[in-house]
């Protein structure tokens, strides 16, 4: 009983949660670029929180289900289909085996999660089954899907359907604000600096992937060029020699010696992780404190928001 | 010591400026500590060179805790003891045809590529960090004779087992990357093995001896020459 590749599209990567507490024999944490999504995904198929998923990069992913179970489709605008009809996103639905399910294109957003009913059934490894391609590491060997795998998955008979309220459904903007909590080598950033970082829109340039989006707009410079290597943190935001802000995001290297101004918070990370190159980016500065609210919030507005039982016609 | 915000649920510790034993010996004593201390709340650790990155759990406790937790961890400036560490010894087989960087290293450092090897072996080196790729430890500090920059522009295919310098650090590639080292050697000891336990021959902490082999020996080792050489 399986979930049968036959086209990958663009990228697509087994994601669980992510791997963590490896980082001193220089694990990164991988796992999903946009969480809430990827946990909203889980949620409507009824699985354990970080059950394994799959994450879609752009789009254009074909697959077969030789099971009988239920998925979700979560994340970034792109068309979904199932046995060739559409079929709405955000919510749950049955398939039978034999059945197929298809991603457009995106239109909208970056990332989008599918999840089956119990997740699916890949071996860890050191503790995860996050798909981290340059560690070739998760998944399966390490590498992203391609057509023919096969992806093994428990049956699911249950009926229950449900959606995701309307308000609830993240919206995805292509001009966003990232939020930054200010730190490690701020101080190396004298005011002009900051206020050119703070005060100004940059563009995600060609090169974004999981382990950073590079950004272009004007050169903020530190005093410093380099620093003794140190751990680098998710969202941490490194300025090279050449100006132009780094955004680590989870494919990350732990360690580093570019100067730092501050990290994203995570919250918005998922954000920056559905734009596409040419997307605008604003950045406001928050406190610690600011940060723990804000994270605080959001998990008890996840935990408290129900889903909605979705009618069958 | 200084305590620096990194990120939402991260603060970085700074014990010092530069590389020293004394450093990295408060930084392992504050990360073997913090665990018990911080339990759940704690997420990951990444030690450094003279840093150490705390990653928390800002759901189950908070920043402020956490300095506390730091402060009573690494205790008073002067208690940290530079531990002797494991004494692990590496094989290399050095040549132009394993280390391509090798003779332009000699002529930077004028002296011969027998004099570059034997100051390479000749030293102790103390495992300050592990990163940048899984098993990649960064070993220091490298005689300030062959200490030679970055190239500028990095290979694209870094071979596995590649014994390389860049300033005063020395290592070895775990697995094929990019990278911008001086390529002198190849090493055929694995610095990474999912499957093994432990998955790496080294940790943070650990002294480190590099030993001049012969090609042959290289080849019995498992060692493997790249395919049509090293670009």
């Amino acid at each position: 009983m399986s979930v049968k590749i036959i086209n990958p599209g663009i990228l697509a990567l087994l994601q669980d949660a992510g791997r963590f507490g490896k980082h001193q024999i220089g694990l990164t944490n991988g796992g999903p670029m946009d969480p809430l999504a990827f946990h909203w995904a889980n949620r409507l198929c009824e699985n354990e929180p970080g059950a394994t998923a799959i994450e879609v990069s752009v789009g254009g992913l074909k697959l077969q289900v030789n099971v009988d179970t239920r998925v979700a489709v979560t994340g970034g605008e792109m068309p979904l289909k199932i046995n060739g009809a559409e079929a709405e996103r955000w919510q749950t639905h049955i398939l039978k085996s034999g059945d197929t399910l298809e991603l457009g294109y995106t239109t909208n957003g970056c990332r989008a999660y599918i999840a089956v009913a119990g997740g699916f059934q890949v071996d860890p490894s050191f503790g995860s089954t996050a798909t981290v391609v340059r560690e070739s590491l998760g998944g399966f060997d390490g590498a992203p899907l391609k057509a023919g795998d096969e992806i093994a998955c428990n049956p699911d008979t249950s009926e229950s359907l449900w959606q995701v309220p309307e308000d609830e459904r993240p919206e995805y903007s292509n001009e966003i604000t990232l939020r930054v909590i200010p730190g490690y080598q701020e101080h190396t950033f004298d005011r002009v600096q900051q206020r050119l970082f703070f005060h100004n829109t940059f563009e995600v340039s060609e090169r974004c992937d999981r382990m950073g989006y590079r950004l272009t707009g004007p050169q903020v410079v530190s005093s410093i060029e380099g620093i003794l290597s140190e751990g680098i943190c998710l969202g941490a935001i490194q300025v090279p020699a050449d100006g132009q802000p780094i955004v680590l995001m989870n494919d990350r290297q732990t360690i580093g010696g570019y100067p730092k101004i501050g990290s994203v918070l995570s919250l918005d990370l998922a954000k920056l992780a559905q734009l596409m190159p040419g997307g605008k980016v604003n950045f406001s500065a928050i406190t610690i404190d600011c940060a723990h609210n804000a994270l605080n919030l959001a998990h008890s507005r996840f935990g408290a928001a129900q889903l909605e039982a979705v009618e069958e016609n | 010591m200084k305590i620096h915000v990194a990120g939402e649920n991260a603060l970085i510790i700074y014990f010092g400026e530069e590389t020293s034993p004394t450093i990295s010996a408060r930084v392992q004593q504050t990360a073997q500590r913090l665990p018990g201390l911080l339990g759940d709340g704690l997420i990951d650790l990444v030690p450094s060179y003279a840093s150490l990155l705390v990653l928390f759990n800002p759901l189950l406790t908070d920043h402020l805790a956490v300095r506390q937790a730091i402060h009573s961890a690494a205790g008073d400036d002067n208690d940290a003891v530079v531990g002797e560490g494991r004494l692990v010894e590496l094989p290399v087989y050095y040549s132009e045809e394993s280390g391509p960087d090798l003779a332009a290293l000699a002529d930077r450092a004028q002296m011969s590529v027998q004099e570059v090897i034997d100051l390479h072996q000749g030293d102790e080196y103390r495992v300050y960090a592990i990163g940048f790729a899984p098993g990649f430890a960064y070993l220091g500090q490298v005689n300030e004779r062959i200490a030679a920059p970055r190239l500028s522009t990095p290979r694209q295919k870094v071979p596995k087992g590649a014994v390389a310098i860049a300033d005063q650090q020395t290592a070895v590639y775990p697995a094929v990357s990019p990278g911008g080292w001086n390529l002198i050697g190849l090493c055929p000891t694995p610095m990474f093995d999912p499957q093994a336990e432990p998955t790496m021959p080294v940790t943070v902490g650990d002294r480190v001896r590099f030993k001049s082999i012969e090609r042959e020996e290289f080849l019995a080792l498992g060692g493997e020459l790249p395919e049509g050489g090293i670009e």
